[in-house]
């Protein structure tokens, strides 16, 4: 019975998430050599696919805007770094980094959460230009800044970053669940006329959780800057950055938790992997898959697992049950 | 500057008028078959580069590309969404969900085609010489091939209006827009019409792309500028309403050429400036309905 | 007072009035019915009362304050509680999490989360689903979804609850449960405004009865001198008499 208490989901799940944390974080130590930065991008990715999923996933309203806000955290990192030396400590610029991203988003939030999703989702399709175009224009006129050097900060420090960034991700999307925010975002998701009828002021929980949503990408924006260490306004800003994440999500499955960080794991290998050909023909396996998914299997893998999961707890339970009938007989 | 309006007039046209031709195949892909064509601007880019290669490598006239490239895009257009299209939409609970998945597979897209353009075309941006000559006109001094693209675009674009208020078949195009039960009730086969409306609006898009290869440079990165610019003008226009897209292209190319004349990079973020007031204060547009 | 006051309520849609100039009012307490043919602007009637649709002509008052240009949430906050016609239910959320939704955010002030499972429990004990709580919405019988919607409106603590056509789509000993329920709601002390096709509701549990036609208000009255009014049956019943109900 003991073995039984230890096996069930209370303390499994959180004992192998822990174990799973424990491993990444002593990684350098036990890995090859190349091992790190490949891990780095791999958490990169994951964090933005992540991030997307926090607000887009339960409101159904598709933000097309992460690499805008991926973009402001690098070129906020950018900023605070002058002849390759921050002006601030790290951790500080990584902040920054996630509130100029919040804010950004607060102010689009603001102007177009009232209305109709599918006028949310241009709007975030042409946020990444305007950024672009707003800081071109800062650093032509203002600044007369041809591009900016960011520090270098060491392999293993980056890694540890997008580590801790990763987890307060996580957790964030875990307490944002079991909360009355989270329940709040899947009423609007799933009948917004309803929800509002029923109380919740829903422009200030979509204004909310897609700022939310959105420090999480500057931050990791914030860090990546120091890997790329040159950075002008067409690098920091970039398309891929709004269709990868989407894509990792959408395939690893917007409806678990856990969607996202498969996606995420698997499509940031992939690329690492088909990268080495030329750069194009994996984009253009991507854009396939996604239109393959959306047609076939629009609930992602994780629809999949979960499929497999009933059936195995089904079996299992039986088998559970049976145990339990044998044990009663022979008292 | 009083010299240079008969010149900013006539380049805003131009472009006003490509601009009309995209946003009026973009907003009958929405407002029609509902579908938001994120790739809507690779369809231009295809077009362009595509009248670029059938002139390069077989001597073929723009003018006649605008014929084959058309009616090539319509049947593309036509079979994506019978095939893909039809498909998302029978297998969507709702419209709000066939809305997202649309959109997401046309994103899908967006990069199925730009990747397909910069593997074909790889390389520097291209510029072809066409009736690249200057003439004469009302005083002002404009590229043959401007005046030629923009005789045309003016003319596609009433033509379509023209097609869409007047035929039976755009009647039918209308009707199936407004009201799909009913339109099924009075035995148009919707279908078949979303079908032809998806494909009239990428061949829309075909027209934009031949006529802006025959006075600008392309890129295969040039895409995303004319979707934007044509969610832009759909907004400003009502999406849904082809004349309103008709209209807010005229007015955004009159604009943008204003602005090219005094901040070039101003321009896009002006271009959101109207957007974000557009969506505050009548985001249904000038000729659209709440 | 009356606890819900409408003045000159109109609204249009493009150029076609689907209210004209309606007032009307309801009483603490009350049962109050509204009637008509369909389209004849009921609904969107309740759609100005909860503030889904907007509107700037004509005055809306609850408890004496203007409801006009206020968001629903609002007015959902002041007492105000709807069902809708076609229930617009959380589907795959289950029965405990559709209240509790409710129960959150329906009060004007914040609630905790004890205090919320609490209010779920009564809500679903009042209109018989305790066994049901975790079920998923999408699972349940139609009238099992209505009581659903009923529980939901309940959990935030309303004066003055909108049922839109509740009874539809239920069979003879569901709209009698339905009618014991209603009055059950109403003996709490909430008022109740209700749009209703099913003769048998409205007559058996109306003390008071409006009818809509075209947008504006033809009668107005009690169960029994709404039955006898010579408009009332031409417009209404008559066309129920037609169709051989």
């Amino acid at each position: 019975m003991n073995i039984a208490a230890f096996a069930s989901k209370r303390f499994l799940v959180p004992g192998v998430l822990i174990l799973i944390v424990v491993l990444l974080a002593t990684a350098p130590l036990y890995t090859a050599l190349g091992t790190i930065p490949l891990m780095t991008t791999i958490l990169m990715y994951i964090i933005l696919a992540v991030s997307w999923t926090m607000f887009s996933g339960p409101t159904g309203y598709i933000s097309l805007a992460s690499a805008a806000f991926f973009g402001c955290g690098i070129y906020a990192s950018a900023l605070l770094f002058e002849r390759e030396a921050a002006l601030l400590p790290l951790p500080a610029v990584i902040v920054m980094g996630g509130l100029a991203a919040s804010c950004f988003a607060l102010i689009v939030g603001l102007a177009t959460l009232r209305l109709r999703g599918i006028y949310f989702t241009m709007f975030s399709f042409g946020l990444l230009e305007l950024a672009r175009r707003l800081f071109q224009y800062y650093e032509f006129y203002v600044t007369g800044v041809r591009g900016r050097y960011v520090g270098n900060v060491d392999g293993n420090t980056v890694y540890y970053i997008m580590l801790a960034i990763l987890v307060a991700t996580l957790l964030t999307v875990y307490f944002i669940r079991r909360s009355r925010l989270g329940l709040a975002m899947q009423g609007i998701g799933k009948n917004e006329e309803a929800a509002a009828h029923m109380g919740v002021n829903t422009t200030k929980v979509k204004i909310l959780t897609f700022a939310l949503s959105a420090f999480f990408m500057g931050a990791t924006g914030a860090i990546v800057a120091t890997r790329w260490l040159y950075v002008d306004p067409t690098i920091a800003f970039n398309l891929n950055y709004s269709f990868l994440p989407l894509l990792m999500a959408i395939v690893g499955g917007v409806g678990q938790p856990y969607g996202p960080v498969v996606g995420g794991f698997a499509f940031a290998y992939l690329r690492h992997v088909l990268q080495s050909k030329t750069p194009y023909y994996f984009m253009l396996v991507f854009g396939a898959i996604m239109v393959l998914v959306i047609l076939f299997l629009p609930g992602g893998l994780a629809s999949l697992i979960e499929r497999g999961r009933h059936r195995l707890g089904g079996l299992m339970s039986k088998l559970w049950k049976g145990d339990q009938a044998e044990h009663h007989a022979d008292t | 500057m009083i010299g240079f309006i008969p010149k900013i007039i006539f380049n805003g046209i131009l472009t006003g008028g490509i601009y009309a031709l995209v946003a009026m195949g973009f907003t009958l892909q929405y407002g029609v078959a509902r579908v938001l064509n994120l790739a809507h601007g690779e369809f231009i880019m295809l077009a362009a580069f595509s009248t670029l290669s059938l002139y390069v490598l077989f001597g073929i006239n723009p003018l006649l590309s605008l014929a084959i490239v058309a009616l090539g895009f319509w049947i593309i257009g036509f079979l994506l969404h019978s095939t893909l299209f039809r498909k998302l939409l029978k297998s969507s609970p709702s419209l709000g969900a066939f809305e997202s998945s649309s959109l997401l597979a046309a994103f899908g897209l967006l990069f199925v085609i730009q990747a397909t353009a910069k593997i074909i075309w790889p390389g520097l941006p291209w510029r072809v010489t066409f009736l690249a000559y200057p003439i004469r006109i009302l005083g002002v001094q404009v590229m043959a091939n401007q005046v030629v693209a923009l005789s045309f675009a003016i003319g596609i674009a009433l033509a379509f209006y023209f097609f869409l208020m007047r035929t039976r078949m755009g009647k039918a195009i209308r009707a199936a827009a407004e009201d799909r039960a009913t339109a099924e009730f009075m035995g148009i086969n919707t279908d078949r019409v979303l079908a032809l409306c998806f494909g009239l609006g990428a061949a829309l898009a075909g027209f934009a792309g031949v006529l802006y290869s025959m006075c600008y440079s392309v890129s295969t990165n040039m895409g995303m500028n004319y979707t934007l610019i044509a969610m832009i003008v759909v907004v400003l226009g009502g999406l849904g309403s082809v004349p309103g897209a008709f209209i807010g292209g005229l007015i955004l190319g009159i604009i943008s050429e204003i602005l090219n004349w005094t901040q070039p990079l101003f321009a896009m973020p002006a271009f959101y400036v109207i957007f974000i007031i557009l969506l505050l204060v009548r985001p249904t547009g000038i000729m659209g309905k709440s | 007072m009356p606890i819900l006051e409408g003045q000159g309520v109109t609204k249009y849609f493009g150029g076609l009035a689907a209210v004209s100039h309606v007032d009307f009012h309801v009483d603490q307490a009350e049962i109050v019915g509204l009637i008509g043919p369909n389209g004849a602007g009921k609904t969107t009637l309740f759609n100005l009362i909860s503030g889904a649709i907007p509107f700037k002509s004509g005055g809306i008052r609850f408890k004496g304050q203007k409801l006009n240009g206020l968001k629903p949430y609002q007015i959902c906050r002041r007492g105000v509680a709807r069902t809708f016609q076609e229930t617009k239910i959380f589907a795959d959320m289950s029965v405990l999490q559709n209240v509790l939704m409710a129960a959150f955010f329906g009060t004007p002030t914040r609630i905790s989360g004890a205090d919320a499972a609490r209010e779920v429990t009564q809500a679903l004990e009042f209109v018989g689903l305790s066994a049901m709580s975790a079920t998923p919405v999408i699972d349940l019988t139609l009238v099992n979804q209505k009581r659903v919607e009923v529980a939901r409106a309940l959990a935030t603590k309303p004066e003055l609850l909108l049922l839109d056509e509740l009874m539809a789509g239920l069979n003879s000993t569901e709209i009698s449960e339905a009618m014991e329920l209603v009055t059950k709601i109403r003996d709490t002390g909430i008022t109740i405004f209700m749009v209703e096709h099913v003769m048998k509701a409205i007559m058996g549990i109306c003390e008071r009865i409006m009818v809509l036609h075209h947008g504006e208000k033809i009668a107005e009255g009690t169960p029994q001198e709404i039955a006898a009014n010579k408009t009332v049956i031409e417009v209404y019943l008559g066309e129920e008499a037609h169709a051989g109900s």
